[in-house]
């Protein structure tokens, strides 16, 4: 079966702990591993989805169980897991399941926060980058695709979104019941990753009063400073603009800490005591947990939001239970897509229709033609059989064909819209 | 008399209770079934005053029946008007819990009417204990604020959220709360000492004497006066100025029963 082909093996918030994902995210500069991973055994095509809830790797392959064992063993390398831990920290989906599944993710059915938007985007990014690095083919190309279209369609159909709610959102509930108002208080964003802006639009259209943006490249930093209309610091004056900071909101890329608690402690009185709330986004985790015990200070990281989401789950889970049907039958499509887009099909699908086409003209021909000899007869025979077996000879060898030309998918649309076979 | 004061209690039992399943549960129409009887036991209560009034012959704020009675009927009263002017989140359910304890203890306590000693008859009785009962009264707001303050700070800090999280206030909210219930209690508090002084001064000859009730009520005083410095010179908010609160009202209940049964001295005919 086609389908059995296709893989998805993963780690998220639900199966694995910060600490166990901390040490599997390839954050910063770190090499896409799609690479790596296509050239484990069996891997034929293969994605990567990292962020800082989850990875998945999408892999069709001819052998997935070999296949998923490496897969594994690249992911957990940091880890020093050895594979039966690796398998109790991860899923691996196969066939209907790992259809299910992506379509899941990418509908936002599987996030911490069911309905957050963040997800579809960042699968877009992993797949565009998948393409770049030339590590998609037919299958997953299709696979891919579809569960954009599945996920836009979850969204349109239901209202996951419409009361989604993202980490961000979260945390502005948080900050506003610490601080009853969000007008002239300060959020500063260190690190300026995708999640921190998400965050920073978030307070800003909950009307914060100010925006100070912290990175490393101050250049970056200025950049993203200016589109909140905020200032711009570098990482070395962190501490120092603390003093009059309300909300923090760490998303770096570093390896370690970078802000302690008694960094923050020195500050304290200096602040006259004012309330300083601390969210950590970021994997590997930016701030001390030690922070948390200083009075004032409150202190979240990402597993932590994650309460504050479950007080207003109930209410989205009748829209997520409508996604679901959708998933199920998404599914169920494309598991029958994926059967009929194979080349023995096509090809024998192909067949039958010249056959039948031979077969009902001759007897047209023939009906007209009364008075043909038995050997007149045969020659007729003779040349349809010829013509359309001439005919189907270079469509097949061009199916048949996978080293050259468009891909195989290409090939396969185009062949069965040319021939109309998917007319009924 | 007519058992009036009972009918009070039981009202303020009822209106507690109802709050309390306003609580757990948010119905809105619960929430204004516990408002109205709350106010219809605040009436009573008001009623029961006058009638005791006339029945004694003078303010009834003088036995610990009298004055836990007195104090109780502050409470609702500043409770309530408080309530007109903001309103905090589930307030109501900490204040008549507190109100309807106040009155259990005013209950136990001799209904008795004790005829008045010479040295309470004056204009300055009714002035100086019901400035230091109201007195008392905001400052028992402050720290019903203050218990709310650290229940919503623990859920808050420990990053789990049960029963309080999302029905008390934000922590902004609950300080505010506290420094408004401070900002009246405290010159109460300061205007009860000097009348209570002046009044001294006319029965006793002098302003002060050092007897235990006059003590404790300076030291009070001085817990509540270090919290408001501080505040404004340290930044001795929120936390520090819930637990301060609460200290302060231990410090008040002290002055009030703890005095009266355990130190003796002058104040010690009276609540």
């Amino acid at each position: 079966m086609q389908a059995n082909k296709l893989l998805v093996i993963g780690v998220n918030h639900k199966v694995a702990p910060v600490e166990v994902r901390e040490k599997l995210a390839h954050t910063g500069g770190a090499e896409n591993p799609v690479l790596a991973l296509k050239e484990l055994p069996g891997n034929r095509e293969c994605c990567f989805l990292g962020t800082c809830n989850r990875v998945e790797v999408i892999c069709a392959s001819d052998s997935p169980e070999e296949t998923a064992v490496g897969v594994r063993q690249l992911l957990f390398a940091r880890s020093g897991l050895d594979d039966t831990e690796a398998q109790k920290y991860s899923y691996t989906h196969q066939g209907v399941d790992a259809i299910a599944h992506l379509f899941r993710v990418a509908s936002s059915l599987d996030s911490m926060i069911v309905g957050e938007p963040q997800i579809l985007g960042q699968l877009k990014n992993a797949y565009r980058d998948a393409a770049e690095l030339k590590s998609l083919g037919p299958i997953l190309n299709k696979f891919i695709n579809k569960s954009f279209s599945v996920a836009k369609r979850t969204r349109t159909e239901t209202n996951i979104g419409g009361n989604a709610v993202s980490i961000s959102f979260a945390a502005v509930q948080l900050a506003k019941k610490i601080f009853g108002t969000l007008e002239k208080k300060k959020v500063m964003i260190v690190g300026a990753g995708e999640m921190a802006e998400l965050a920073a639009e978030h307070l800003i259209s909950q009307g914060i009063g100010e925006v100070v943006v912290a990175n490393r490249t101050l250049e970056r930093a200025i950049t993203l400073a200016r589109r909140f209309n905020g200032s711009a610091v570098s990482l070395d004056e962190l501490v120092s603009e603390l003093e009059t900071v309300d909300i923090l909101i760490s998303s770096t890329g570093a390896t370690g800490l970078v802000l302690m608690r008694d960094d923050v402690k020195s500050i304290m009185h200096r602040r006259m005591n004012s309330p300083l709330f601390l969210i950590d986004i970021a994997v590997p985790r930016d701030l001390d947990p030690k922070l948390n015990d200083l009075d004032n200070v409150y202190l979240y990281d990402i597993d932590n939001l994650k309460d504050v989401v479950d007080v207003n789950k109930s209410e989205r889970k009748k829209e997520a239970d409508s996604a679901e049907r959708i998933v199920e039958e998404e599914t169920l499509k494309f598991v029958q897509w994926l059967e009929s887009m194979q080349v023995t099909p096509t090809i024998v699908e192909l067949r039958k229709k010249a056959d039948a086409l031979r077969v009902a003209e001759l007897q047209k021909t023939l009906a007209n033609l009364k008075n043909l000899s038995p050997k007149q007869i045969k020659s007729v025979e003779t040349l349809a059989a010829a013509l359309t077996n001439k005919l189907l000879h270079n469509p097949i060898l061009f199916l048949k064909d996978e080293s050259s030309g468009p891909s195989q998918k290409e090939k396969l649309e185009f062949v069965r819209t040319a021939f109309g076979l998917d007319e009924q | 008399m007519p058992p009036i004061f009972e009918i009070t209690f039981v009202t303020y039992i009822a209106a507690a209770a109802t709050y309390v399943i306003y609580f757990v549960n948010q119905n809105k129409k619960v929430r204004s079934a516990a408002r109205m009887t709350l106010v219809v036991g605040g009436i009573l209560h008001t009623i029961e005053l006058i009638i005791r009034y006339f029945v004694v012959g003078h303010t009834p704020i003088t036995s610990m029946h009298e004055s836990v009675s007195f104090f109780a009927w502050s409470m609702t009263w500043g409770f309530l008007v408080f309530r007109w002017r903001y309103r905090v989140k589930n307030f109501g359910t900490f204040v008549s819990l507190g109100i309807a304890l106040l009155m259990l203890v005013a209950s136990m306590s001799s209904h008795q009417i004790i005829p008045l000693p010479p040295a309470l008859r004056s204009k300055w009785l009714p002035v100086h204990a019901s400035i230091a009962l109201l007195a008392n009264a905001f400052l028992a707001l402050g720290f019903c604020g203050g218990i709310m303050y650290l229940l919503q700070e623990r859920e808050i800090k420990a990053r789990r959220f049960g029963l309080f999280y999302s029905r008390l206030p934000s922590l902004e909210a609950l300080d505010n709360l506290n420094h408004h219930c401070l900002a009246i209690g405290f010159p109460l508090l300061t205007l009860g000492i000097i009348t209570g002084s002046i009044w001294a001064k006319q029965a006793w000859g002098a302003f002060w004497q050092w007897d235990p009730k006059e003590t404790w009520s300076l030291v009070t005083w001085f817990i509540y006066a270090a919290l408001l410095h501080f505040r404004f010179t340290m930044g001795w908010r929120r936390r520090r100025a819930a637990i301060m609160s609460i200290i302060g009202f231990g410090a008040c209940l002290f002055t009030l029963w703890g005095v009266t049964y355990l130190l003796g001295g002058l104040h010690s005919y009276a609540g």
